[in-house]
């Protein structure tokens, strides 16, 4: 897959002194979804402003397919949508003229059939005559989706696209980036929903304190840091755990009739067949078994606490 | 040139203005119509002519000037402050347009606004006074300019401002005496000597002069002074505004 976005050692200084971005290196894959995970404060929002031309960086360089953000800025920002992470918009003005005024910026002629297929996508073409101040706050949100859509981006940020909305809407956000990724749009979001990263990224980009931590195939990293979790569930509640079980290191829940086994799905050998065999042995009855993945989420507290990845 | 950009901040700043076209046109008549109710019939029935023109007639070119300039900065100010306050502001600094665009888009609006409200008061006052434009290209020149140059300034104090107060500090502590004490109301021969060389320092003093010579050949100041005084402040403030988007001062991060 081609790269599209490429960032070269990014670093954005202020006047204070305050490092936002610590030479940040990535390569972002034309028509994949990367998400950026990482604390308040992390240097997420700073990265994206910098590529879309809102900060100016203190060193490095970033080329959107392959014009460069600074020397280029024109053909560079053609290809980029930005959603904010701010419902940022002028409230009086009509949602068809606000989007009609992206398009415009963006240096394309008029074309509002174009701006139709964009406003019936984002379930926007009924509300087209209303003012800004009388949509809800998840319109608002498709209204600077839209906006972002007008000029037919090839690269989409999404800066928290998902943040303070409700699950229904979240659910549809979701349904919109597929739909804009099967569309070919290379997409950038950056998000506090771990569940919101799982659920849509192609990759995952953990980002703290101005450094990028990883970026990897969201498969690839929970494979690889995800520790998985075997219940052996009892017919009959023991009160401690038999001698014979000591060496698997298993935790007994507060009721007694649940026996909790932490392994390694890469590990040659997990220790399942033998856990089982030595729990039958013990004369312990089996009422049921269940494994579970760890989630992203318990990845994400790992790295960004400075654990080894 | 990005002229599809201009022409979409010119629209979209256009559109804001239509939206109040009942204020934007009434208001300017209205507070016209005051001023030649006091000033041209109940108190300058009792001032004499002014080299030759009657005094409703001689305040004019003054009282266009005054609302042109007002007006001209408010607008300009309003339309990019409005986008910082907002935080809409961050869809121009990531389009593919340079500064000379957005000034074109943003100054080009502001200043069609206010020579629409100095067309608006000229024709308003040509029902109560009988108005003469010796030279008329000249006229619609400083008319132009003013305009122009003053929205500028309105530009750059949209973009200086962090707050609505800071927004009317300029225009109303700064302008409106200039402005009031530039020749608007009076001709500066009939100011004491002391009070004529001091008010030469007035920079509004020059425009409202060229102006007024556009009218009536009357002049305080040497046309050709007036002319490059304005001149001189247009590039000021094409200076300033260079200056601020080359440093992002304001509005860059």
């Amino acid at each position: 897959m081609n790269t599209i976005l490429s960032i070269r050692d990014l670093r954005k200084s202020y006047a204070d002194g305050f490092e936002a971005l610590k030479g940040v290196s990535l390569d972002i894959r034309e028509g994949e979804i990367l998400a950026l995970l990482g604390p308040n404060g992390a240097g997420k929002t700073t990265l994206i402003s910098t590529v879309c031309g809102i900060t100016t960086p203190t060193s490095g360089s970033v080329t959107v397919g392959g014009h460069d953000i600074q020397a280029d800025f024109r053909a560079a920002r053609r290809m980029i949508g930005l959603v904010p992470q701010e419902i940022a918009l002028e409230p009086f003005e009509k949602v068809m003229n606000t989007v009609r005024f992206s398009r415009g910026l963006f240096g394309k002629r008029a074309d509002d059939g174009r701006i139709e297929e964009v406003l019936r996508k984002l379930s926007l073409w009924d509300k087209r005559r209303n003012a800004i101040k009388e949509l809800s706050g998840g319109m608002k949100r498709r209204v600077l989706i839209a906006k972002a859509l007008a000029h037919d981006p090839r690269v989409l940020f999404l800066d928290e696209p998902t943040a303070g909305v409700d699950v229904e809407l979240r659910k549809d956000m979701w349904d919109i980036v597929a739909e804009l990724k099967a569309a070919g749009v290379t997409i950038i979001l950056t998000t506090h929903y771990i569940e919101e990263a799982e659920a849509i990224a192609d990759r995952i980009g953990v980002i703290n304190k101005g450094e990028l931590l990883l970026v990897e195939d969201k498969a690839n990293l929970m494979a690889r840091m995800g520790k998985k979790h075997l219940s052996v569930m009892l017919s009959r509640p023991i009160t401690v755990i038999p001698p014979a079980l000591a060496r698997h290191n298993l935790e007994l829940n507060g009721a007694g009739d649940e026996l909790l086994y932490t392994y390694d799905t890469h590990a040659d050998r997990t220790g399942i067949t033998k856990l089982l065999n030595d729990v039958a042995e013990a004369g312990l009855v089996l009422r049921d078994v269940a494994t579970r993945q760890s989630s992203l989420e318990e990845i994400f507290v790992t790295l960004v606490k400075g654990e080894t990845p | 040139m990005n002229w599809a950009a201009i022409a979409a901040i010119y629209r979209f700043e256009m559109a804001r203005f239509f939206r109040t076209l009942a204020q934007s046109f009434f208001s300017p008549v209205l507070s016209t119509s005051l001023y030649f109710v006091v000033f041209g019939t109940a108190i300058g029935s009792r001032i004499q002519e002014i080299e030759g023109v009657s005094y409703g007639a001689f305040i004019v070119p003054g009282l266009v000037m005054l609302s042109v300039v007002m007006l001209a900065i408010s607008n300009a100010s309003f339309g990019i402050y409005f986008p910082k306050f907002l935080g809409t502001i961050y869809e121009l600094l990531s389009a593919p347009v340079n500064f000379i665009e957005i000034v074109v888009g943003y100054v080009g609006a502001a200043a069609t606004k206010a020579l629409f409200v100095g067309v608006v008061i000229l024709v308003t006052a040509s029902f109560f006074v009988e108005l003469r434009i010796q030279h008329p290209f000249a006229m619609a020149a400083f008319l132009v300019l003013t305009c122009l140059s003053f929205s500028l300034l309105g530009f750059i104090i949209g973009i200086w401002a962090s707050n609505f107060e800071q927004m009317s500090l300029v225009p109303q502590l700064v302008v409106t005496p200039l402005i009031f004490l530039g020749g608007t109301f009076y001709s500066i021969s009939m100011l004491p000597p002391v009070w004529q060389t001091v008010t030469l320092f007035n920079p509004v003093v020059y425009l409202i002069s060229g102006f007024r010579w556009s009218f009536y050949g009357l002049a305080d100041v040497p046309i050709a002074l007036s002319l490059l005084a304005i001149a001189a402040f247009t590039g000021l403030c094409l200076a300033v505004i260079g200056w601020i988007f080359r440093t992002g001062w304001r509005i860059r991060n």
